[in-house]
């Protein structure tokens, strides 16, 4: 007979990776048939009810410990075990002086070090005071940070305007800064391309093909999903437009973007015409180029042949159904894979629509066409991001496997810093569970370089291994999956 | 385009990266080779949330503050006259200052109500104190004031009346000056609340005796610089809040020789030197003048967080910020946490009282704990913790002040110019080092120890900027 233990532990706070792999070493403690150890936002108070626990009330700076054991007997080695997790997950003072204890804020931090550059991770709604210490030292900000609002996001990019600082983010997966990789980001070769990507995995693509294409990278300057909106105006893409201009080392700059508004996108266009540095625009849409084509154009203006982008794996076949299902972790990834769905497939229901009327409900499922973006705000909130903890997605990846709707099921895998160490590690037998249904085919765009931690070549195996089909080109895979539907092969 | 300091080279990794958040991302970076300062960052003080974001985002607050903290620190306090309050505030009889926010009557603690009967006494309003009581509740030909609205502080029940003398610090460059009345000395006193004929007989002649003594004495010493006096101090043991003995010996060392040409009889002189030689407190009361005139100057600043007040009256804690005015943020005393003189213990002690958080508010204190080991277990900690307690402070203040170094912390200027805003990010509250008065009027004081502000007045006074800075029209 199973017992439960829940317990609210007021004030104690730890970040959303620390419970995570708290959770994970309680989980595995004998005696435990399941263990979440979260902070008690709506999203995981909505999970731990999904796992059957009964909550009782707390607020956001909570922590809930949740555990589901064998027998009461347990309960001691459980408990004992998510204090050693704890503590293991705290970071102590780094000094052996009991008197100097960790900064507590961004300012403090900056003054320790002397200044230097400030990275961002916090819950969004704290996101902002953090950023504007950083400005508030001279220094540039990184904001990994979602659910920023947007208002705070303009407030905090025009005074860094002002002072002439550069704000990357909020919601800025990746940049990449004199060879360091901040968020996630990929390990490439220093060379003369600058990037300025208001997508994070739009940047890490343009920054895995060009690696492959032997081009490196000067500098991967993040904006933020939001920057070339109406609301921001590409007030990050100018300054950090500036930035790479100003740097002799970079001939060619290329901004990639989730869809823009169409008055700031000229605008910044006309601002990058006035820069001595060309710039290529890849910016999504319905009639635009997919960012393949276009990082295939910036090798023609740099004089690089285009070489064969790679796969793995043996070419899926159809084996019936007529819905495409797209489960991605990168949310311009998924953009692009609807954009190239939609024009031969037709509306594509989404929780990051392309038009409202396509818009998922909560539980995100729908007959038909479907991609889910996991790694959007709304999913995150209170959570880990997608690449890091790929829970949500592999249970449905199990769902849409067993819908016989289903014709082809598309996936990408993000690798480089900050990602999981070993996504194929989870991904793999998930996939082959899939197939072991009816063989459903599995593409997947696997975007990284040889040099990343997990290492591109590694990763791509392993899925394809599992009975995938495997791309380095988001595009690819998404005309792949799209040609399966339709019955045919390309 | 001119890029500032710490501006992003693209081609030029960061020397640094300091971190917040999950810490996957900083151990990343640590992985390629890139000094990462790690922030231990905690969810804000409840309810605080946006409130934050809106003093953040205010295009005010970060020049605001660092006005408020130079105009602070460009002060320089200097001893210029002692004289009766009557004189230099136009206090008249029946008229009472009192420390920390407003109060009435009904609401004083023992200590106060204490301070008050005497003074009442002393002033002659009534025979014996205890007839002071029916004057205060009537309320007719009494009133009572915050020393704060005149310029003034008082330590513990910090009452003046129009006849008690009162040091007067002046800043030469703008010729404001603030007071604080003489220190009586420890014990049965009444700025805890004593009122014995022996407390009134002493207030007696240090309003017929020493004071006029003392006057003469700066008047021939010229102006004092207390600034300086200040950062010596902290060099020498005291933090300048529970322990003055350093101050209080240069302050003597700075008067002696006009003490002794004065025109009072050898013997007057020789009482008044034994009285503040023996009284380690003495200059107390001039450190905590010196430290409100500084913090008067960062007053009154639009979208300043600066903390400019913390003061206490027995019953309210209260803090004044400078983008609010002259608006109180109260909550209730807190009990401090302490070591207890003769029999007395916890039950016996009055919550916090005075206002000579000042002196915290200003950045020495307990703010400097880690300048005087002499002290720490006087107040119930340990030497370690004094250093931590100094360093913890960093965390909520904008500056520092060179001008007070601590030479323990590798002689680093003592944390300065509280911030609201950090205090409620962080729930770090300042470290007061205080005296505790007896709960019942007429004990005096029973003990000694730490305290801190109720944490609720942060936030209230965090609401308030906000609401200002929204009314502007700006922020997020």
């Amino acid at each position: 007979m199973t017992v439960e233990h829940v317990e609210i532990r007021p004030g104690a706070y730890a970040d959303s990776v620390a419970l995570l792999q708290v959770s994970r070493d309680v989980a595995a403690t004998p005696g435990v048939a399941a263990a979440q150890v979260a902070m008690a936002t709506d999203l995981n108070l909505e999970v731990l009810a999904g796992m059957g626990f009964t909550l009782p009330p707390a607020s956001l700076n909570d922590m809930v410990v949740a555990l589901r054991l064998d027998d009461e007997a347990a309960l001691p080695a459980a408990l004992a075990a998510v204090d050693a997790a704890l503590a293991a997950a705290r970071k102590g003072s780094t000094s052996g002086d009991t008197t100097v204890a960790a900064p507590r804020t961004t300012g403090s931090a900056l003054r320790r070090a002397g200044g230097g550059l400030a990275l961002v991770s916090v819950p969004g709604a704290s996101a902002l005071v953090e950023a504007m210490d950083a400005l508030d030292a001279g220094s540039d900000v990184m904001v990994f940070s979602d659910n920023v609002p947007v208002e705070q996001e303009l407030a905090m990019k025009q005074i860094a305007r002002s002072r002439g600082l550069l704000v990357m983010g909020p919601d800025c997966g990746t940049a990449v800064v004199g060879g360091v990789g901040l968020g996630f980001a990929n390990t490439t070769e220093p060379g003369r391309v600058g990037i300025v990507a208001a997508s994070g995995t739009g940047c890490q693509q343009v920054l895995a093909l060009l690696d492959r294409a032997g081009v490196g990278v000067s500098a991967a300057l993040g904006v933020g999903g939001r920057d070339l909106s109406t609301a921001i105006g590409g007030i990050s893409t100018m300054t950090a437009l500036d930035r790479l201009d100003a740097d002799p080392s970079i001939e060619q700059v290329i901004v990639v973007s989730k869809p823009p508004a169409p008055e700031v996108a000229a605008a910044v266009e006309e601002y990058a015409a006035g820069l001595g540095t060309p710039v290529r625009f890849a910016l999504l849409g319905g009639d635009q180029p997919d960012i393949t084509t276009q990082v295939e154009g910036l090798l023609a203006d740099l004089g690089v042949a285009v070489p064969e982008w790679p796969t793995w794996g043996t070419p899926a076949t159809a084996t019936g159904g007529s819905a495409l299902r797209g489960l991605f972790v990168g949310g311009t990834l998924c953009d692009e894979a609807m954009l190239l769905a939609a024009q031969s497939l037709g509306p594509v229901r989404s929780n990051i629509p392309l038009s409202p009327e396509l818009a998922l409900g909560s539980d995100l499922t729908a007959d038909g066409h479907l991609m889910i973006d996991f790694g959007d705000d709304g999913l995150t909130r209170g959570r880990a991001h997608p690449m890091i903890d790929p829970t949500l997605r592999l249970d449905h990846l199990a769902k849409v496997a067993q819908d016989p709707e289903t014709a082809v099921i598309l996936l990408d895998v993000v690798l480089g810093h900050g990602a999981q160490a070993d996504p194929a590690a989870d991904l793999a037998p998930a996939i082959a569970a899939a197939r072991g249904v009816r063989e459903v085919p599995v593409v997947v765009a696997c975007v990284g370089t040889s040099a990343d931690p997990q290492g591109l070549e590694r990763q791509a195996e392993a899925l394809a291994a599992a009975g995938a089909e495997v791309h380095l080109s988001n595009a690819a895979a998404t005309r792949r999956a799209v040609a399966l539907v339709s019955g045919g092969t390309l | 385009m001119n890029q500032p300091a710490n501006a992003t080279i693209p081609n030029q990794a960061p020397a640094a990266v300091a971190a917040v958040g999950a810490d996957m991302f900083a151990a990343a970076v640590e992985a390629q080779a890139v000094p990462v300062e790690r922030v231990d960052w905690k969810p804000p003080m409840e309810g605080t949330v946006d409130d934050l974001a809106t003093v953040a985002a205010d295009p005010l607050r970060r020049d605001a503050n660092a006005l408020a903290v130079s105009r602070m620190l460009d002060v320089q306090a200097m001893l210029v006259g002692v004289a009766p309050a009557s004189e230099l505030l136009g206090l008249e009889k029946g008229q009472f200052l009192h420390a920390g926010p407003p109060i009435e009557w009904a609401r004083t603690a023992g200590p106060l109500r204490g301070a008050l009967m005497g003074a009442a006494a002393f002033e002659g309003l009534v025979e014996d104190p205890e007839d002071a009581v029916a004057l205060f509740e009537s309320g007719t030909e009494v009133t009572l004031e915050p020393c704060h609205h005149r310029s003034a502080v008082g330590p513990m029940a910090g009452v003046v009346s129009p006849s008690m003398w009162m040091f007067v610090l002046e800043d030469p460059a703008t010729g404001r000056r603030t007071y604080c009345s003489l220190n009586e000395g420890l014990g049965k006193v009444l700025r805890y609340g004593a009122y014995s004929a022996e407390v009134l007989e002493r207030l007696r002649w240090m309003r017929d005796s020493l004071g006029p003594l003392l006057a003469e004495a700066v008047e021939a010493a010229g102006p004092i610089d207390a600034t300086a006096i200040l950062g010596q101090m902290l060099q020498m043991g005291d933090e300048a809040h529970n322990r003055n003995r350093a101050g209080t010996l240069m302050l003597l060392r700075d008067l002696a020789p006009h003490l002794v040409r004065s025109s009072r009889p050898a013997e007057d002189v020789a009482q008044a030197l034994a009285f503040v030689g023996g009284n380690d407190h003495f200059f107390l009361n001039v450190a905590m003048p010196a430290c409100k005139l500084a913090l008067d100057a960062g007053r009154d600043i639009e979208g300043s967080t600066m903390v400019v007040a913390m003061a206490r009256n027995g019953t309210d804690f209260g803090i004044q910020v400078s983008g609010t005015g002259d608006q109180w943020f109260t909550g209730p005393a807190q009990l401090a946490d302490g070591l207890f003189l003769g029999d007395y213990g916890p039950e016996d002690a009055n919550p916090d009282i005075g206002d000579s958080a000042i002196t915290e508010t200003a950045g020495i204190g307990g703010f400097a704990m880690a300048a005087a080991p002499a002290i720490v277990r006087f107040v119930g900690g340990t030497v370690p913790d004094a250093l931590a307690t100094s360093r913890r402070m960093r965390e909520i203040t904008i500056g520092e002040n060179n001008r007070w170094p601590i030479p323990v912390l590798d002689f680093a200027g003592a944390a300065t110019g509280i911030d609201v805003s950090a205090v409620c990010r962080t729930g770090i509250l300042p470290q007061i080092n205080t005296g505790m008065a007896g709960r019942v009027a007429g004990v005096g004081q029973v003990g000694a120890g730490l305290v801190t502000p109720p944490a609720s007045i942060f936030p209230a006074a965090l609401a308030a900027l906000a609401e200002r800075t929204r009314s502007r029209g700006a922020g997020a």
